[in-house]
């Protein structure tokens, strides 16, 4: 059950994280110029409605008593309702997440299963057309931003040949693209994460032992080299997903996604304060949830890694 | 008199790397009988592991075996496809490598790496019957059973060296190649690792190529010696043959002044001067040429021929007077 300890032990060090993100960014978003109440109510408004909307929202109060009490509110699960659409956040979060994870999760496995068989095969066969071509495609992947990439797409699958709908979650079709376009860093990433890994692994001592006892050069791929070449690898997944998380905000505006993503971006646009933070310690705790799932895989794979210390 | 077991005949080597060639083997000729135990003796760079990876045929792959024979009871092993290879290793020729640390594989737990040669050459064994020979051998070196689902890094440097050695002896293979099995222990370990590698040869009759530089630990525990320099043997015979001072090659000599005499009040090491020559280029003469105090004009120029006397073979220029009439 050591591992039920660490997992508890990480989620509590979660609070403090939470903690400072939350008093950050609630200090920037305060200092930032510009009345909340004069564009709540328009610029027509006179002085005693907006200073009767700041008492209403509790925005005469100081600083630190408004980022306790929103806190207090916060660990109740009231993160608020919207200033600038009048909804709840916390419903709102309800209904967008799923997409987010959706295409993000998509994402990820689709850079995984393409990546990192494409990054072994590259390192088992180093040096040959496969490996070349493979180091091509990372770089080109990496060097093309996703909303560029994710638009050259539209218009080539979907105005030009008319295979995928442009946008939208009408059908699983939909989710082709963003998830393609999501994916191509984090695939460019395993590719050359597995490779560089696979390439050290099979350098080792321990493989020239596997080779001596009699083991093809399959099974000594297969049962020596791969295990301990994911170990990094796992690693890798978890700085990327991560990553995937930030990228959404992108790609879910290229392809019209109701995902957290392009709520974020309106509320940061309208200074709509309660979503922009609400969102931030969801997107906290998720990021931490998958660094620790991470953790625990790495553990499950490398002996070497003891949770109970 | 038993037939050779290995029988390695002018067996050249070289790595084609980017920027040169590297000459590793230059002619190396040996015989080893069954259950006999040669100590391959030289220093580091000389091209001992190198040897013994060309018996197995697992040289990196920069590594070329670029002409010579490798004979195995009578067949070659050079001419010999991968699938005979596998067949091989691991079953009737096992090898310990000199770094017990990185040799095992940190995510398996020992158990199951040395249960491993039984699932590959062992097919027809049982669960049961593999899971009771491990737990055998890992009490035969010295490791409670208890501990083989354990991981490596659980495991001592000695500990490590033991499970190897359990590793490459569970086949009961004709033939063991221990390379440096000690050269990483300290010297108490040392002890302790040589004793049970002599008991497990007897118990299973393997014949040893034992590759160090140790020349103490030649002298204790082999029948046999050859001294390699420079990818070239110097000199070879029994044990009494090199240590009896007697018709000794230059570097053997070298290589004996080297142990410190307790017996006699001395301050200082005697090193052998100089360093072993560029393996980049070929020497034309005796490779040990330019470190030798003895050298002659002759030694540059011309590779020294065989001197024998009985089971004692010297390739020296010093002895080409004694040779006679041969």
């Amino acid at each position: 059950m050591d591992w039920l300890k660490y997992a508890l032990k990480r989620l509590l060090m979660l609070i403090p994280v939470i903690i400072c993100v939350t008093f950050i960014l609630f200090v920037i978003l305060s200092l930032a110029p510009g009345d909340v109440a004069r564009m709540v109510l328009g610029a027509d408004a006179t002085a005693e409605q907006i200073a009767a909307l700041n008492h209403e929202m509790g925005l005469d109060k100081p600083l630190l008593i408004r980022y306790v009490s929103y806190m207090l509110d916060a660990v109740r699960l009231d993160f608020g309702t919207s200033w600038t659409g009048n909804f709840d956040v916390l419903e709102e979060f309800s209904f967008r997440l799923p997409y987010t994870l959706l295409v993000s999760t998509l994402a990820i496995c689709f850079a995984i299963a393409v990546g990192v068989p494409l990054g072994i095969a590259s390192a088992i066969k180093q040096y040959s057309l496969l490996d070349y071509g493979c180091t091509f495609v990372v770089m080109l992947l990496f060097s093309m931003p996703a909303f560029w990439l994710g638009t050259m797409c539209q218009i080539f699958f979907c105005l030009m040949l008319r295979w995928l709908p442009v946008s939208g979650v009408g059908s699983w079709t939909c989710y082709i693209l963003p998830t393609i376009i999501l994916g191509a860093n984090t695939l460019a990433s395993m590719i050359r994460m597995s490779r560089t890994s696979m390439l050290d692994v099979i350098k080792m001592d321990y493989i020239r032992t596997a080779r001596a006892k009699g083991n093809s050069q399959k099974d000594v791929i297969l049962h020596h080299a791969i295990r301990n070449s994911l170990i990094p690898v796992v690693t890798q997944i978890g700085i990327n997903f991560a990553g995937t998380i930030g990228g959404a905000v992108v790609t879910e505006n290229i392809f019209a996604i109701p995902g957290i993503g392009s709520m974020l971006i309106n509320a940061v646009k309208g200074r709509d304060v309660p979503v922009v933070m609400g969102t931030v310690i969801f997107i906290t705790v998720i990021v931490g949830v998958i660094n620790l799932i991470v953790d625990l895989v790495c553990a499950l794979i490398d002996p070497r890694i003891d949770l109970a210390s | 008199m038993s037939e050779n077991l290995l029988e390695v005949k002018d067996l050249h080597v070289q790595y084609n790397t980017d920027d040169a060639v590297v000459y590793a083997l230059n002619g190396v000729s040996l015989n080893l009988k069954e259950g006999e135990k040669l100590g391959l003796v030289g220093e580091t760079g000389a091209g001992k592991t190198t040897l013994a990876l060309s018996v197995l045929r697992l040289l990196p792959k920069v590594g070329q075996i670029a002409s010579g024979s490798i004979s195995y009871k009578g067949e070659e092993l050079l001419d010999k496809p991968e699938s005979y290879m596998l067949g091989l290793r691991g079953r009737r020729v096992s090898m310990i490598f000199q770094d017990p640390m990185t040799s095992l594989n940190p995510v398996k737990s020992v158990g199951d790496q040395i249960r491993e040669v039984l699932d590959l050459h062992f097919p027809q064994l049982t669960k049961e019957a593999k899971n009771e020979k491990v737990d055998q051998m890992l009490q035969l070196v010295g490791i409670p059973a208890s501990r083989k689902n354990e991981f490596p890094h659980q495991f001592s440097g000695g500990m490590k060296q033991r499970v190897v050695i359990a590793m490459a002896l569970i086949s009961q293979p004709e033939l063991l190649l221990a390379d440096e099995p000690t050269t990483a222990l300290d010297v108490t370990i040392q002890a302790q690792i040589m004793a049970l590698m002599g008991q497990l040869k007897d118990r299973f009759n393997t014949a040893v190529l034992l590759i160090t530089h140790d020349l103490g630990l030649v002298a204790e525990f082999c029948d046999t010696v050859a001294v390699i320099y420079s990818g070239c043997i110097v000199e070879s015979g029994t044990v009494e043959d090199i240590f009896s001072g007697k018709n000794n090659h230059p570097y053997t000599k070298g290589l004996i002044g080297c142990i410190p005499d307790l017996s006699k009040d001395e301050d200082r090491l005697h090193p052998i001067p100089g360093h072993m020559a560029d393996a980049r280029t070929l020497p034309s003469g005796c490779p040990f040429a330019d470190r030798c105090a003895n050298a002659m004009d002759k030694c540059r120029k011309e590779r020294p021929e065989a001197f024998s006397e009985g089971t004692h073979t010297v390739f020296c220029h010093l002895f080409d007077n004694m040779r006679g009439g041969v």
